[in-house]
């Protein structure tokens, strides 16, 4: 029906392409600054959950099940597998599918800029919180609550950087399902809350049972969890939770690209 | 470049969405430097013909050339030269219009001054709003400032006055002229009478995804009533000849009591003068002065959409 098929290249090869995405990022930064949702969700609200367990006396305890660490120990990669669900759930599809309900993506298919550039600066400005994120939630574990230095800091890089590659295709294919910005925000928070049920939010990866446990491993958020705490305790993680990642990423990045409406 | 200083040629077009045909071998040339009207109801195709022609949608059949180039094969060229100002396209509320500006000059090559296009659009002291504090109006001269970022040669606005009130839209009407001066080709989608009469060379008149006219707009008014008609009330008897040798008379007709004259020109000052000249004096003097919207009416059948009817001028 229409002919804007997307373009999901980024030809940086002129001045005035180099150009030109540094202001669509410049002016994606702003807006994530100036409405902060993915500061709030990918940063402050983690790190005040972070501060909250590290407080909790009963988050001290090592339990015999947990091998040999707290309990908040095993939170911490718990915490910052939240704070990248929330960007990449919520964060990520809101704004996108607002630009498309302003008619902003077609907007930019009448100019030299293709609009799937919106797309990669609102990636690449997420990914800037994500990390931001990340790093607060791991230095303040470690700092301030005793939390152990990674085992593996290669590991835990190659762990997130799948977490999130396995991640935002999921929310690239929220905003292609959603009409509007309002939609978006409902179905990334019903997607949100089981989801983080079976990364461990509630029930700890190590008490769950074999069949929570099994769902949990191919679950998006599961391996995510596995691999960012297997670089932390014991070095480089398993290739099965990667693998699973990377299954997710292809999938829901097809998936996205094939059903992403640019009107 | 386009041949024979054509901007805008397109031949035979067709678009269908499903079983409903909204444009239907629509065909027409716009001269360099033209302002081009495409006038019709809402539904009759115009929006969906401007959107072929700036390559946002693939047409079933037909050729579209701007500036010689095919919106689909030479897309880059084609987003560089032309500028496009779409219906019911709005920016992000927390982005200052300098930020909008800065974001979308920084994608062309050769772009204008931002500081003289804000200027001509007289949106300089809103530079540091953020776009959600700006009026209707201001919103409309920032999008149609992001058609003209580009220096384009060619530029599309598509019912770029609606919503407007009406000193906005005069505002807006002398914004087009302006940019025409700076010999850009100027496509101008409307549903507003008043506003193709006043600022198109040429209107083609769209009803059902069919051009139903195509001519200036005094031309098509001419079409629609053959003129304008004087009609009036003489003192007494005279020989019709002494109105029909006017240069600016075309017909004679008696209505009981009454005259009816029709012709173009300055017909209501020949005829009283030639009277004059007869010691003859006219009572009862009324003007139907036939316009766009006469022929809006009469060529598509059904009442204009919109717009302002000032058909009768009653003159004493």
């Amino acid at each position: 029906m229409t002919s804007l098929t997307p373009r999901l290249t980024l030809p940086l090869s002129t001045k005035v392409q180099r150009n030109a995405f540094g202001k669509v990022v410049l002016n994606e930064a702003r807006l994530t600054w100036r409405r902060p949702i993915a500061l709030i969700a990918g940063v402050a609200l983690p790190v005040m959950l972070t501060v909250l367990f590290g407080e909790l006396p009963t988050f001290r305890q090592s339990p015999a099940s947990f091998g040999g660490i707290t309990i908040f120990d095993a939170y911490v990669p718990v915490l910052g597998v939240f704070s990248l669900a929330l960007l990449a759930l919520l964060g990520l599809p809101i704004p996108l599918a607002s630009y498309r309900e302003l008619g902003l993506l077609r907007r930019l298919s009448t100019t030299p800029v293709p609009p799937s550039w919106l797309l990669a600066a609102q990636g690449l400005v997420q990914l800037c919180v994500a990390v931001t994120g990340l790093a607060a939630i791991l230095v303040l574990s470690i700092v301030a609550f005793g939390a152990p230095v990674p085992k593996s800091p290669g590991g835990l890089l190659v762990s997130v950087m799948l977490s999130i590659a396995g991640l935002f295709p999921i929310g690239l294919m929220i905003a292609a399902m959603s009409k509007t910005a309002g939609a978006a925000s409902v179905i990334g928070r019903l997607a949100f809350f089981p989801l983080i049920f079976f990364a461990g939010l509630w029930l700890p990866r190590a008490l769950m049972p074999p069949v929570l446990l099994d769902i949990s491993n191919y679950s998006p958020l599961g391996p995510a969890v596995q691999a960012i705490q297997s670089s932390m305790l014991t070095g480089f993680p398993p290739v099965q939770p990667l693998l699973v990642l990377a299954g997710y990423a292809v999938v829901f990045g097809f998936l996205a690209k094939r059903f992403f409406r640019w009107e | 470049m386009g041949a024979s200083g054509s901007a805008v040629e397109i031949a035979h077009l067709r678009k269908t969405y499903g079983a409903l045909t909204a444009v239907d071998d629509v065909s027409f040339t716009v001269a360099e430097g033209e302002i081009f009207g495409i006038l019709g109801p809402n539904g009759a195709g115009k929006t969906t013909t401007v959107e072929c022609a700036v390559g946002l949608r693939t047409p079933d059949s037909g050729t579209i050339r701007l500036l010689g180039l095919d919106p689909q094969s030479d897309r880059e060229q084609i987003h560089e030269i032309v500028g496009v100002q779409l219906q019911a396209s709005a920016q992000p509320a927390k982005l200052r219009v300098r930020e909008i500006l800065d974001m979308y000059s920084s994608f062309y090559r050769q772009p204008a001054d931002v500081g003289e296009l804000t200027e001509a659009l007289g949106l300089t002291s809103k530079l540091g709003d953020y776009y959600k504090s700006l009026s209707g109006g201001q919103r409309q001269r920032l999008s149609v400032a992001l058609a003209l970022i580009g220096r384009p040669k060619i530029a599309v606005l598509d019912e770029m006055t609606t919503g407007l009130d009406p000193q906005a839209r005069r505002d807006a009407w002398d914004l087009i002229e302006g940019i025409r001066e700076r010999g850009v080709t100027i496509l101008l989608v409307t549903h507003f009478m008043e506003e193709a009469e006043r600022l198109c060379d040429r209107v083609a008149l769209i009803d059902n995804g069919r051009i139903v006219a195509l001519d200036s707009p005094a031309g098509l008014a001419a079409q629609a009533r053959g003129g304008k008609t004087v009609r009036f009330q003489p003192s007494s008897q005279f020989d019709e000849r002494l109105l029909t040798d006017l240069p600016e008379v075309t017909g004679v007709e008696h209505d009981g009591q009454h005259v009816v004259v029709t012709g173009t020109g300055e017909l209501v000052n020949a005829v009283i003068l030639a009277l004059a000249a007869a010691g003859l004096t006219a009572r009862d003097i009324q003007l139907d002065s036939s316009n766009l919207e006469d022929a809006f009416v009469r060529l598509t059948g059904r009442s204009a959409p919109e717009g302002t009817s000032r058909k009768e001028g009653a003159l004493t």
